[in-house]
């Protein structure tokens, strides 16, 4: 299903715990970053390659807010909107983001290369405001970086 | 002062390196529990030393650990909580990035103190290259026979891996972190049992924070009384403080116990912003109380000072706000993430914190009706002590407080009746 690297990584993961089911998690994100979001047949893949039923699979994707079971643009913009980057102009920093790429909030642009998001806390309260595209993180951003941050990625 | 936790902050990453670590006296601390000490001589150095959980509830990690029992039929874990996910919190992150040999030798000492093999450290997902940095700094410990088989020559195996989250702030709740390293939703589990008892896979489990384990590599190098004696009676030894917000210079900070926080604030971080006055200040993370500037003024930062101002020192997450602030929309704020993080297993916080939501949004388009000031507090009084886990506690709290010290930023939000005629006239 996936690369031969990932499938190793996979079954490296198996190694890690007494049980299989605890890797979904980490094997979610091989999903993601094969396909972008997680799919349908990764949700059967994966629940066949741990022994979990499908439906076990499913609560656990729709739980955790990093895995998406829609496509997604390329790059995931995500704002932080609590409160230490809200004090510090979060807000101004999606608005700009949404009106530059034309997008609403939580839509890709029709390019499929970014989706602007506002997530909740993302531990850089004294680097805020942050903005963290994919694993990326941008401390202490403001609408000029931001601008440069996207320009780069286009 | 002394420095527990940050001494290899200002090599800023080069001590992710096990030389630089080892040639700055890292696992030093490993090599002497290992051949010199008995593993109750671990506890009771961590018991003597009052080190309490750095992650939030403030819980004596000694005794923490004695709970656990010596017999098992079940394997016994050490798991660390770098789920790192309240809100004012950065502290864990600079621990893990810059100095990650010292978590991983305080959880060696400790699954040496408690006789577990396998070890798990738990981490945001956000934290992803923080992940990488882990799994490099655990590779080169397995290189030098710090981890494996055989540790020491103790005859001993000892395992570490790192496993990560996917966005769920419940999963720092220790029993949800559980459920969620097993491989499902993060649900928090009933207590009793405590993980001490039956904890991850139904074995004896000890779940610490990054900050708690990562100080325990002093407290054996130096002594529990000594760790105890940097810090105040009853709330042993430094602790690192994130300081954000309105602040000229923000960043972790490692204190003493009992540190006045406003020396914290007017000198250690230059004091507030373009001149403006301090308004409220947020102490331990989103969760706890707030407090005004004047309660500031007399708040030392260790357990028992901040709850003699009616607040707590929780995760240590200074949240600093001048006086532009309107705590309407800060707490609005904060109301809105403890919505989106409820897991919604329980109905007091699930529904409860929909219900403030709704209040709080209509307030905010000032829209507000005579009473919902009010509302809010008694919607908050019907999640607090209700809820399965403490986060409904931490969603209701910062509510009453702000309420209760600054109600005129709430009353400002409600439609008099003149209005409501004149608006209705316009209909």
């Amino acid at each position: 299903m996936y690369s031969e690297a990932n499938e190793n990584k996979i079954d490296e993961l198996l190694t890690h715990y007494p049980v299989k089911r605890s890797a979904v998690l980490p094997v979610l994100y091989i999903a993601q970053e094969e396909h972008g979001y997680v799919t349908d047949e990764d949700v059967k893949y994966i629940a066949r390659r741990l022994d979990m039923r499908v439906n076990e699979v499913e609560e656990v994707v729709t739980f955790y807010t990093m895995y998406s079971r829609k496509p997604v643009g390329k790059y995931k913009l995500q704002v932080c909107r609590t409160i230490s980057c809200q004090i510090l102009g979060a807000e101004a920093i999606t608005e700009h983001l949404c009106r530059k790429l034309g997008t609403g909030l939580g839509e890709t642009t029709s390019d499929g290369k970014f989706t602007v998001m506002e997530v909740e806390c993302l531990g850089y309260c004294d680097l805020a405001p942050v903005l963290q595209v994919n694993f990326d993180y941008h401390e202490q951003v403001d609408t000029a970086r931001v601008d440069k941050i996207v320009d780069e990625l286009v | 002062m002394t420095k527990v936790l940050t001494t290899r902050f200002d090599l800023k990453g080069e001590a992710c390196d096990i030389d630089v670590y080892i040639k700055t006296g890292g696992y030093a601390a490993l090599e002497k529990a290992f051949r010199e000490m008995t593993p109750e001589a671990v506890i009771e150095e961590v018991k003597k030393s009052a080190l309490r959980g750095r992650g939030g509830a403030g819980f004596p990690t000694g005794m923490k650990w004695s709970f656990v029992p010596k017999e098992s039929k079940r394997p016994k874990y050490v798991v660390c909580n770098a789920d790192e996910s309240e809100p004012g919190t950065g502290k864990d992150r600079d621990l893990m990035r810059w100095d990650p040999h010292m978590l991983i030798e305080g959880m060696l000492i400790t699954a040496y103190a408690l006789n577990a093999r396998d070890s798990y450290i738990y981490i945001r997902g956000e934290y992803w290259y923080i992940k990488e940095i882990l799994e490099r700094a655990i590779a080169q410990a397995y290189e030098r026979g710090y981890l494996g088989k055989n540790v020491l020559g103790s005859g001993r195996e000892f395992n570490l891996y790192v496993h990560p989250g996917a966005g769920a702030y419940i999963c720092g709740e220790e029993t949800a972190l559980l459920e969620s390293l097993e491989g499902k939703r993060g649900h928090p589990r009933l207590k009793p049992p405590f993980p001490a008892v039956v904890g991850l896979y139904g074995g004896p489990t000890v779940v610490n924070n990054v900050e708690t384990l990562a100080a325990v590599p002093w407290i054996i190098s130096n002594g529990g009384d000594a760790y105890r004696a940097l810090g105040t009676e009853k709330s042993g030894g430094t602790k690192l403080f994130t300081v954000s917000g309105h602040i000229v210079r923000p960043g972790n900070y490692e204190v003493p116990m009992g540190y006045p926080m406003s020396k914290l604030i007017y000198e250690d971080c230059g004091g507030i912003r373009n001149g403006k006055k301090l308004k409220a200040v947020i102490p331990g993370g989103s969760s706890v109380p707030i407090i005004t500037a004047e309660e500031v003024e007399k708040c030392g930062l260790d357990y028992e000072s901040v709850a003699a101002v009616g607040s707590m020192l929780g995760s240590g997450g200074v949240i600093v706000m001048d006086e532009t602030v309107d705590i309407f929309e800060t707490t609005r704020n904060l109301t809105h993430f403890y919505h989106h993080e409820s897991c919604g297993w329980c109905t007091p916080c699930r529904e409860g914190t929909r219900w403030l939501q709704k209040v709080f949004e209509r307030m905010h388009r000032y829209e507000g009706r005579p009473g919902d000031v009010e509302l809010l507090h008694e919607l908050a009084d019907k999640i607090l002590g209700k809820s399965f886990c403490p986060l409904g506690d931490a969603a209701a709290m910062p509510v009453q407080s702000a309420i209760d010290k600054f109600r005129e930023d709430f009353d400002r939000r409600i439609k008099h009746d003149l209005v409501q005629i004149k608006m209705h006239a316009a209909d």
